[in-house]
């Protein structure tokens, strides 16, 4: 996929080679997000079922989500600096992403304050589901200023309108990124499963 | 409908009883407002920036900060000797003991404002006339929203490690709406600004309050062991 985001596709009229940042950048904050309302969905599913694998499956989505939106606060001034003039702006998406990711930089802070499994569960998924309720508010507050953050060209209800070779890159990356979500999070999630196996030996030992 | 109101009063009453003997919070909360509003004037160049550009930042950040003094000593004092426990043990409806401590630190938030608002005119010179009854509904708006994810997030948060430091850390990201607008709303109100520059932000406090003193209410119970 980077040989092809390289090698392949044209350099960007107006905005030169930085352009190609794209093919991290959008795909890594759209799973970012995606991820955060999978925790928070999994929060309602918790307090719905209390199973505890559903827990350690939103603390996994919410961990890789905060890892990817590391990537995308870093890939999207690398791009603002040459595009825009400027590291950082204090535009609406990113303004609201930020504030999202430090709610869930917030949420895995708390689980790592609280020992007893049961009651970090319940928490978390308290946590969880006020975060998904805050997202339309910060978005819709951030908006309410206004923003420069280039306008959505794949997810339009008009057809897309990247070039050919763009496109398929661009959708190349979302494919690898989709792997890439799903890959870490179960992979997130087994050694969530092996901590607790642990914490129960431990337990029985004692 | 009639016991349920009795219970939220009987703990409201509880509260205030407490904090009337003290006056501990309620006077640290006070003088942190002053201390924060003084602060925040001197924090500009006064020859490039005017005092009033930067005062309803400066009311809004005091307001939240004298109320995180407040909500993280809600629970904590119910912490000490398990009152919480004996509480939870009464047979009363458990949101009934929710919205008992969400009125009891509304109260709180409301008496500490009422204290800074006055200085607020006083050290930033700004005339309230004619605007206080909007002034008045958007300090109303906003900080039930604060104060209703706040109560919650702060019954959460005594009871992790470093019960202080987690309040903020949970509960800023929460104030950035009610905040923001509230910041906007003052400011356009301070400036006369016509009732139509303002219902956008209304309308965005005002689902922020519905929305949260639900979710806020229904989430409580979720909290308690059973």
């Amino acid at each position: 996929m980077y040989v092809r985001a390289l090698a392949f596709t044209p350099v960007e009229r107006l905005q030169g080679l930085a352009q190609k940042i794209y093919y991290v950048h959008v795909p890594v904050a759209i799973y970012a997000l995606a991820a955060f309302a999978v925790t928070g969905l999994l929060s309602i599913a918790y307090l719905w079922l209390r199973d505890e694998r559903i827990d350690r499956a939103a603390e996994a989505s919410a961990e890789v989500g905060v890892v990817f939106s590391v990537v995308m606060l870093i890939s999207g001034p690398l791009w603002g600096k040459p595009v825009w003039g400027t590291w950082w702006a204090w535009d609406a998406r990113l303004t609201s992403t930020l504030f999202i990711f430090l709610l869930f930089v917030g949420y895995l802070i708390m689980r790592g304050a609280i020992v007893e499994v049961d009651l970090r569960a319940r928490f978390s998924a308290v946590l969880g589901i006020l975060g998904l309720a805050l997202v339309p508010f910060i978005h819709l507050t951030v908006y309410l200023f206004r923003t420069i953050h280039p306008q959505p060209i794949l997810f339009k209800p008009s057809a897309p309108s990247l070039p050919g070779v763009m496109l398929t890159t661009i959708l190349l990356s979302l494919g690898v990124f989709t792997l890439l979500y799903v890959g870490f999070t179960t992979q997130r999630y087994a050694v969530a499963s092996l901590r607790a196996l642990r914490e129960e030996e431990l337990l029985s030992d004692a | 409908m009639r016991d349920y109101l009795g219970v939220v009063w009987a703990i409201v009453v509880k509260d205030a009883t407490v904090e009337w003997r003290t006056k501990t919070a309620f006077m640290s909360a006070v003088v942190f407002a002053i201390l924060v509003l003084s602060i925040l004037y001197f924090a500009r160049d006064p020859t490039a920036v005017s005092s009033m550009d930067i005062a309803p930042g400066a009311l809004w950040v005091t307001f939240t900060f004298a109320a995180m003094v407040g909500l993280n000593r809600a629970f904590l004092l119910e912490r000490e000797n398990q009152a919480i426990d004996g509480m939870l043990l009464t047979p009363v409806p458990r949101t009934a003991i929710f919205v008992g401590k969400m009125t009891g630190n509304l109260l709180f938030v409301g008496f500490v404002e009422l204290i800074s608002v006055p200085l607020f005119v006083l050290f930033y010179n700004v005339s309230l006339a004619g605007r206080l009854p909007q002034l008045l509904a958007v300090t109303a708006m906003a900080t039930l929203a604060f104060v209703a994810v706040g109560t919650l997030l702060s019954a959460m948060a005594v009871r992790t490690r470093f019960a202080e430091l987690m309040l903020p850390i949970l509960l800023l990201p929460f104030l950035i709406p009610p905040v923001v607008g509230a910041v906007q709303l003052t400011s356009r109100i301070l400036a006369a600004r016509p009732a139509s520059e303002l219902m956008g932000w209304f309308k965005l406090l005002a689902a922020f309050d519905i929305v949260f003193c639900v979710l806020a209410i229904l989430l409580y119970e979720a909290t308690l062991d059973e």
